[in-house]
């Protein structure tokens, strides 16, 4: 996984492989430590992660509550079929919005 | 077509992807379309990241893994020895967790049902959790 800070308050996290409950504890920690009052947006590239299950949704709900106390925004861009499934049953579309680039998820920000 | 196997593991975190991969390989034999194994892939995810997490609270334990196909249906089960389950029907309920100040959304047993055919879950408290995954691929569903 690769974490950048990007224009407009934007933390552009690029997630690849797998997210379960084995990465999803390290990745957290690393999201945690790049928040901040001026890096409070967040978007997910999820175009090169191949899986992910209920841990995965565990970890995006932990990192939106933290971004919410600085009022930012989360952006999902590209979520591979597998992946935007669990996305669905997770009630989490209601939530985070969905892009297919990530020029098109910054505007939003 | 008929097979098994059948094998433990320590209940670490390294071993979840150890699992998804032997299940997906056993599995592939019966010729799934990519959707079916991703489906029963995140469903063993699921049961084993349970057994992980929930059954051992204080040192990791055994992780029991066993497959059987039987025509076109699969059953993956997964064992632990660990704490068991007070109330099955609480535990399987959308967005129940034990665990709510570890960033758990509840959704383990929700995503297994909607992945598989049906699943069976049986547990005793203090002894241990034992959840079967059933699955039928292709157009010829249901159990033989
Ligand atoms: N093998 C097990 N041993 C003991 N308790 C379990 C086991 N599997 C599940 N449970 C209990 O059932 C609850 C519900 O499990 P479920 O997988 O649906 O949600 P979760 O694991 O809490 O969250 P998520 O799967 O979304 O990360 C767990 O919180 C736990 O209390
Ligand atoms: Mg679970």
């Amino acid at each position: 996984m690769s974490i950048s800070k990007t224009e407009k308050n934007t933390l552009l996290v690029e997630i690849t492989g797998e997210l379960d409950h084995h990465t999803a504890t390290k990745i957290r920690t690393k999201i945690d430590n790049a928040i901040s009052k001026d890096y409070k947006n967040i978007i997910f590239d999820f175009s090169a992660l191949t899986f992910m299950d209920s841990s995965g949704i565990g970890m995006i709900m932990g990192r939106y509550k933290k971004i919410l106390k600085y009022d930012g925004k989360m952006t999902i861009v590209s979520p591979k079929p597998q992946v935007k499934r669990i996305l669905e049953i997770s009630g989490l579309m209601n939530i985070v919005t969905l892009e297919t680039s990530i020029n098109k998820a910054l505007k939003r920000m | 077509m008929e097979n098994r196997f059948d094998m433990e593991f320590i209940g670490i975190s390294e071993n979840e992807s150890l699992a998804r991969a032997i299940t997906s390989a056993f599995a592939a034999m019966l010729d799934p379309t990519v959707e079916e194994l991703s489906e029963l892939k995140t469903a063993v995810s699921e049961a084993v990241t349970n057994a992980i997490v929930h059954a051992y609270p204080y040192e990791p334990g055994t992780v029991g893994l066993s497959g059987k196909i039987n025509g076109n249906t699969v059953y993956i089960t997964v064992t632990d020895s660990g704490i068991g389950i007070s109330d099955i029907d609480k535990a399987r309920e959308p967005l129940y967790t034990g665990k709510p100040e570890e960033e758990r959304s509840g959704l383990g047993f929700s995503i297994m049902e909607s992945f598989c055919d049906r699943i069976e879950v049986m547990s005793a408290l203090g002894e241990g959790t034992m959840v079967t995954l059933v699955k039928s691929f292709g157009s010829l569903k249901g159990e033989s």
